[in-house]
């Protein structure tokens, strides 16, 4: 966003970096090719038949819910001893998706990475639909449902308060806190661009809704420093909040004394894990998403590439932590914590760790290859892998220690019912039905954010920096 | 002239770049106009430095974040200290470090709430209405035109003066703009 915040400090470049811009590159070429988009008579014909198939998706998410508030949470496979199922597992899963949002919008903002600018609205978008599905399961699983405002500290007629020393009561703030920083943090940078569509639109319907939402912005310079200091403000907040929330769900693990959740390493093993998967996700929607709408110009590979190199950095990070865990493990002499591991990569469930160990450890080395990494098939199924592998590292915690802790008369075999499996598959399809509707009437792309990478909206007056500086 | 001045809401001009904005910005500015506002596609710092504003929402995010703080521990203590003592493995009922968690929560979601409502308040948003939605041209300003409007009510406006120094800019237009 800051336009001339490199002004002061110019070096020279001791390589050229490739351009964030292909193709025409002219502020008003953007504006069209971004609004072009939300402005088409009619989208794409792969978009109605992929809204066809995940609007049946969500409508059988709804009746999965309905199915499972009417009868109880027993239509899930959660059973002595595994309480915590896939409920709780999807719920990690799509908290984990949700970060990668917030850390393109805010983390990559303040370290001034210029190349976010193409990718942060729809990173934020995802976010915010990831932590929509993510929300969903905590409500459910309280079983009822109607009640469960007890969660929150609201006076009750029990006359009772939640206990505050508990890491569930942390998550409830930390996970309402996020969705609402997030849908701040995504409709604050859709405002300028609402007013572009306004101002563009030609229906009388358009200009309505566009303008309602746009609150009459009007680009004055007084509103861009107020929003620009808001901005920075909101990413600067947002950073240290996204890494606590994926550690303030870890603490649902690590404060319990269960073996195999019991550590210290959780914290910032879940909020590596987090930014993998939520990359992973982000390069898997992306992929189809600027083909399908012709975006390509302004997501460019070198955005791409640079996602998959998160993917490798933080995927290693993953595959050091499950190292530490089994050092641990044997390092700490505690038997109970020693057989937990062992029992997850040779017990009943050693399909699951080691397809995990695949998805999440080796799949991503590939990207060490820039052929591969440049390639879209090879990163599309990457990040399938990694979407994948990252579900399973989640139900690996989750399933192995509940099934296999200190008493074996307890010890038990979870596995999940069809109602499981619906609900989750319809997730896909929450998440994707409300991508989808995104990317057909919002624009895809924050517009004015990317104006201020292009060397065509830098005043050079009176700073006396050379033509064409801010290129990265 | 003077009868014109309370329907007049001031003098736009519209330039291709940014650069030519904040050309203008300073020449205007220069020429003693205090009620002069610039309009771009775009934040541009050095149109806020050229037209000197400066703003005082960071200060009011700290007092919103400071709010939360103390809004989140006050509110943990009160509970479980004072009105529902409970007693969870025999931890103090004033156990802190287990309520820094909330407290930090607190503090951010109401900063970022201050940062949003505080930014959409002092803009004065939401505005259904502005003088200078009448000008067809502007609704290139959210696209990729660059505008300077100087106010009526400067206490120097003089609209004749107010066109010749906008013109001696290198606008693409100048056009007057009604109420």
């Amino acid at each position: 966003m800051t336009v001339d915040s490199t002004s002061a400090l110019h070096l020279d470049e001791p390589y050229a970096r490739p351009v964030l811009v292909e193709g025409d590159r002219d502020i008003a070429a953007v504006t069209r090719r971004v609004c072009g988009v939300v402005e088409a008579p009619k989208p794409p014909k792969a978009w109605y038949v992929a809204i066809t198939i995940t609007s049946a998706m969500t409508v059988m998410l709804f009746g999965c819910v309905a199915y499972l508030i009417a009868t109880g949470v027993g239509v899930w496979g959660n059973n002595s001893p595994a309480f915590w199922g896939w409920d709780i597992v999807n719920f990690v899963f799509w908290v984990g998706i949700a970060h990668a949002g917030t850390l393109i919008s805010a983390i990559l903002f303040l370290l001034r990475q210029k190349w976010r600018t193409s990718i942060n609205r729809a990173a934020e978008a995802m976010t915010l639909f990831a932590v929509c599905c993510a929300g969903l399961y905590p409500s459910i699983h309280v079983g009822r449902i109607w009640v469960a405002y007890w969660l929150f500290p609201v006076p009750n007629q029990m006359q009772m308060w939640p206990n505050f020393r508990s890491p569930l009561l942390w998550d409830v703030f930390a996970v309402s806190t996020y969705a609402t920083v997030s849908l701040l943090f995504w409709y604050m940078g859709l405002v300028p661009d609402l007013a572009t569509l306004r101002d563009r639109a030609t229906t009388k319907l358009r200009k309505g809704l566009y303008g309602f939402f746009a609150l009459g912005w009007c680009g004055s310079a007084r509103h861009w420093q107020r929003y620009e200091r808001a901005y920075l403000i909101l990413a600067a907040l947002a950073t240290p909040l996204v890494l606590s929330v994926h550690s303030v769900v870890s603490f649902d693990f690590a404060v319990s004394q269960v073996p195999g959740w019991h550590t210290t390493i959780f914290p910032p093993y879940f909020v590596a894990g987090a930014i993998f998967s939520g990359f992973g996700m982000v390069v898997t929607t992306m992929v189809p998403a600027r083909e399908l709408f012709g975006l390509k110009e302004l997501v460019t590979l070198r955005h791409l590439e640079n996602m998959n190199k998160v993917i490798l950095a933080t995927g290693s990070m993953v595959g050091l932590a499950y190292a530490t865990e089994f050092f641990i493990a044997w390092y700490g002499g505690n038997p109970y914590e020693r057989f937990v591991f062992l029992n997850r990569a040779l017990g009943p469930y050693w399909w699951a760790y080691w397809l995990m160990v695949f998805c999440n450890v080796v799949a991503p080395q590939f990207l060490w290859v820039k052929k591969i990494r440049t390639n879209l098939w090879a990163m599309f199924v990457i990040s399938i892998f990694v979407n994948i592998g990252m579900w399973l590292e989640r139900f690996v915690i989750v399933v192995t220690s509940l099934t296999r802790d200190y008493l074996p008369t307890s010890w038990g075999y979870f596995a999940p019912t069809w109602v499981d499996i619906c609900t989750f598959a319809g997730t896909f399809g929450l998440f994707l039905t409300l991508f989808l509707l995104f990317c057909r009437y919002l624009p895809m792309v924050a517009i004015a954010e990317v104006k201020t990478v292009l060397p065509a909206a830098h005043p050079h007056g009176g700073h006396g920096h050379k033509e064409g500086a801010h290129h990265g | 002239m003077q009868h014109e001045t309370p329907t007049l809401y001031g003098v736009l001009a519209e330039f291709a770049s940014a650069d030519e904005l904040v050309a203008a910005c300073k020449r205007v500015k220069a020429a003693g106009y205090e009620k002069v506002e610039a309009y771009s596609p775009l934040p541009l710092h050095e149109v806020n430095h050229a037209l000197g504003h400066t703003s005082k929402l960071s200060s009011l995010i700290f007092c919103g974040g400071l709010t939360g703080a103390l809004t989140g521990f006050g509110m943990q203590t009160y509970i479980s200290v004072f009105d529902y003592p409970m007693n969870i493995g025999g931890r103090p009922y004033f156990s802190w470090p287990s309520f820094i968690v909330i407290t930090f929560e607190m503090t951010v979601l109401f900063s970022a709430l201050t940062a949003v409502i505080g930014m959409i308040a002092l803009n004065g948003l939401p505005q259904p209405y502005h003088p200078l939605f009448n000008s067809a041209a502007f609704e290139r300003a959210s696209r990729n035109r660059f505008f300077l409007c100087i106010e009526a009510d400067d206490p120097r406006f003089d609209l004749a003066e107010a066109k010749k120094v906008l013109a001696s800019t290198q606008p693409l237009l100048v056009e007057e703009v009604p109420h």
